[in-house]
């Protein structure tokens, strides 16, 4: 190696060595910037010296006060009836979105672009607007206020098969001649998808269930509308947002804080469990969309 | 715009080529347009043909057809049951007794209430035995909506049904001229799990959607030619009717009232700042992500997984938890200001949430911090796609790091994330929740406030739909129209975008 070529290598090993350290003080600063509110949030829910916001992080006088004071107020009802709405949703909104998708990646029929076409119009409606005459009507049959729980639970599951683009996506991916293969030795179609597909889609269905199961932790708006003013029938996303209001705050920061920390560690750590199948719907789904 | 050669384009400098890129970009857009319009005339053109072609079919059917297919137009399922498809006849049978039914029992007058939606309001009568007023209530105004329009939906699935009905009858008859068998009930239920399993499987999707929200955004559209609201609910205070475009007017009408602004200023301000809000949304999440994913997956960098699953990890606590704590953070007496201020380098809390351009790029900037986690997955998904000689090649060819991220990460990313862009454009435009619970609008903006609710500056056209719905007055028609002009802007976006990519697209392709 000539002495010039060899400066050059050592001249690129030491800019690559340079550009490596700055990337790792990016990378330190992000995680960093990306893990204080939440480190706050642990924090500030052991605060005992008071219950309203200051601008101080490390409490002076540390205590599970706020954790206790918890089960005297609506909480644990808020979090059986967020809990019930998610295991629910996230039960029945995987078989409608698999039906959906399944239907609209494997089937040839007449309608089939014209059903996506329409559901893509239809998506460009704001939703929300559709909850002025649900709340009348779920009022009529008495789903909502304190009964909310189950009028929720009917309107996410219902309209959720617009949301069929990631299984579709998945879907797609399985080789097609799997089904013909077995069509040809006299499968019915209905056999096929379970006795092949099925089998081959664990990852989607398992991030289907995980994003229906966290989906209603933190819907607000649907969940405020219906459960209007009845704090028997609200979710945690909703109870706790009203324990942040100009006239609650003072009384009820540190609480939110610990209600918060209760609802976000069991999601958190279930997530983290199957943060693989998430990354992978992500990664290969919502692209394609 | 004239268009170069491949040749001429060539010998053009950088500018020239960037500024050639522009003008073809925006030159194209009216052709867009006008192809958009041309398709949507072929669409309307298709529907009456196929419409056309069905008449015809069904006439020429009851002409050239057996007696059993003609009594079959009156009664539904007759010629199945004459040729011996019980099950079918039966069925088809069974939903014309209940459609007639239901039209004789209540259709017809919920149908023939429609135009009024209801003559007699709620009265008060006096009691004599009680010595108090007593309300009886008689017409329901949000009932006869509502009940209309699932009769109209009902009559449109009779006629479907119907027309099916016709064609069986066709098809019946064709099969038995060929000297074959026609399917028997045992056939019929074992097509639901084969042939037919799709229509199966979409029935209970289909129905949700159908119900929850075909319907509901019928009725919604509807609202916004009456004038319900809080005042006008249709049944406990007045009823409520039909008022033409009125509310359109109102809305786009300049002229305003009370020293403050026309609800079309509103508006306007409040559609501009939407658009630039889904902007700045997409794009700097778009870019900071790809950025962060990139430095992740740098050579020689360890604890990749590491790094990635802080940031994942964010995905997965709630967003309200984190948007309303965040808020509280940045409040005037929040732990920033706290923090900035016991450091020294303030002496004044920082107005994040207060004033009006603060609180824009807050928000802007907090939804950075909640997005990046998302974009930097799909973004790693993506890069590892990207074929390693690319880059060795391109680093032989003596490429630096910047030409090769604006040569062929970029292209490549653009090309496979395009419509992932659009809806995420859109997506932001109706990004309720990051908005709502980081200022709930805040601050308000004096003038605007005639309008419904509150304005504030940071309400996008959605928060501010809810707002007018939760408000004191529940101008619900007012929010129809919002709904619906909402609609008419993100659709129009993504029918350009779709139209108007693609040429721009194939222009890069062969870079």
């Amino acid at each position: 190696m000539s002495e010039t070529s060899m400066k050059r290598h050592m001249g690129l090993r030491a800019s690559r060595a340079i550009s490596n350290t700055l990337i790792y003080v990016l990378l330190i600063a992000i995680s960093i910037i990306w893990l204080i509110p939440f480190f706050c949030i642990v924090l500030q829910s052991f605060r005992v010296e008071s219950t309203w916001q200051v601008g101080y992080v490390i409490p002076k006088q540390w205590g599970f006060d706020n954790y206790v004071n918890l089960f005297s107020t609506d909480f644990p009802r808020w979090y059986v009836n967020t809990f019930i709405t998610a295991v629910c949703t996230a039960l029945l909104q995987t078989v409608i979105v698999l039906c959906m998708s399944y239907t609209l990646s494997r089937f040839r029929f007449k309608m089939r672009k014209p059903l996506m076409r329409f559901m893509l119009i239809l998506g460009m409606f704001p939703g929300m607007l559709t909850m002025i005459i649900l709340y009348r009507v779920l009022k009529d049959l008495g789903l909502t206020q304190a009964n909310a729980t189950p009028g929720l639970i009917l309107v996410y599951v219902a309209s959720s098969g617009m949301g069929y683009y990631v299984s579709k996506g998945f879907f797609d991916t399985i080789p097609k001649s799997l089904d013909e293969a077995a069509r040809v030795d006299g499968a019915t179609r209905f056999q096929v998808l379970k006795k092949i597909i099925l089998p081959l889609s664990k990852p989607i269905v398992i991030y289907t269930v995980l994003t229906a199961f966290m989906g209603p932790w933190g819907d607000f708006v649907f969940a405020r509308y219906i459960s209007f003013g009845a704090s028997a029938g609200m979710n945690v996303a909703v109870g706790l947002y009203n324990w942040l209001t100009p006239d609650q705050i003072n009384k009820n920061y540190t609480m939110f804080c610990s209600g918060g920390v209760l609802v976000a560690v069991p999601v958190t750590l279930l997530f983290l469990f199957l943060q693989k199948y998430y990354v992978e719907g992500v990664t290969g789904g919502a692209v394609k969309g | 715009m004239k268009a170069y050669s491949d040749l001429e384009f060539l010998r053009l400098n950088k500018w020239q080529k960037m500024l050639y890129k522009l003008g073809r970009f925006f030159s194209s857009i009216p052709k867009g347009v006008a192809q958009l319009f041309i398709k949507l005339w072929g669409l309307i053109k298709n529907v009456f043909l196929a419409i056309g072609r069905e008449a015809k079919d069904i006439v020429s059917t009851f002409i050239h057809g057996d007696w059993k297919t003609k009594v079959s137009y009156l009664v539904m399922g007759f010629g199945c049951l004459a040729r011996g498809q019980i099950l079918r006849g039966l069925l088809f049978l069974l939903f014309e007794i209940v459609f007639i039914g239901y039209m004789i029992l209540a259709g017809a007058y919920w149908l023939s209430m429609m135009p009024s939606l209801g003559k007699v309001g709620p009265s008060e009568v006096y009691d004599e035995i009680f010595d108090t007023y007593v309300t009886t209530y008689n017409d329901n105004s949000f009932k006869i909506l509502l009940y209309s329009v699932l009769t109209i939906f009902f009559i449109i699935a009779f006629i479907y049904t119907w027309r099916i009905n016709i064609r069986q009858n066709k098809i019946a008859e064709k099969i038995l001229a060929s000297g074959k068998k026609l399917k028997s009930a045992k056939d019929d239920l074992r097509s639901v799990v084969d042939d037919q399993f799709h229509k199966t499987l979409l029935a209970l999707p289909l129905t949700g959607i159908i119900v929850f929200t075909v319907l509901p955004i019928f009725f919604m559209v509807l609202v916004a030619f009456t004038n319900y609201d809080g005042a006008h609910d249709g049944y406990a205070s007045n009823l409520f009717t039909w008022v033409g475009l009125d509310n359109f007017n109102t809305m786009l009408s300049w002229s305003s009232a009370g020293g403050t602004q026309s609800y079309a200023a509103t508006f306007g301000e409040i559609l501009a700042w939407t658009l630039i809000w889904a902007f700045f949304a997409t794009f700097t999440n778009y870019f900071l992500g790809m950025f962060v994913a990139m430095a992740i997956n740098k050579k020689g960098i360890n604890l990749k997984k590491l790094w990635r699953t802080i940031l994942v990890m964010t995905i997965a606590i709630p967003q309200f938890i984190s948007l309303l704590y965040v808020s509280k953070m940045f409040a005037k007496d929040g732990i920033v200001n706290g923090f900035l201020m016991g450091m020294g380098w303030i002496d004044k809390a920082l107005p994040f949430w207060e004033d009006a351009t603060w609180a824009r790029i807050t928000v802007i900037v907090v939804n950075i911090w909640i997005g990046i986690p998302y974009l930097m997955l799909i973004a790693t998904g993506i890069l590892m796609n990207i074929p390693a000689d690319l880059y060795e090649s391109a680093r032989i060819d003596g490429a630096n790091p910047w030409q090769q991220y604006t040569k062929i990460t970029l292209p490549y990313m653009l090309f496979i994330t395009g419509p992932y862009l659009l809806t995420s454009f859109t997506g932001n435009m109706n990004n309720f929740n990051v908005i709502y619970l980081l200022t709930g609008g805040a601050p308000t903006n004096p003038a605007a406030s005639s309008a419904s609710g509150s304005v504030g500056y940071t309400d996008l056209l959605i928060t501010w739909l809810f707002k007018i719905t939760t408000g004191a007055e529940s101008k619900y028609y007012l929010a129809s129209v919002v709904g619906i002009l909402v609609f008419i802007v993100v659709a129009l976006i993504s029918l350009i975008v779709y139209n108007v990519l693609p040429s721009i697209k194939n222009e890069e392709d062969f870079q």
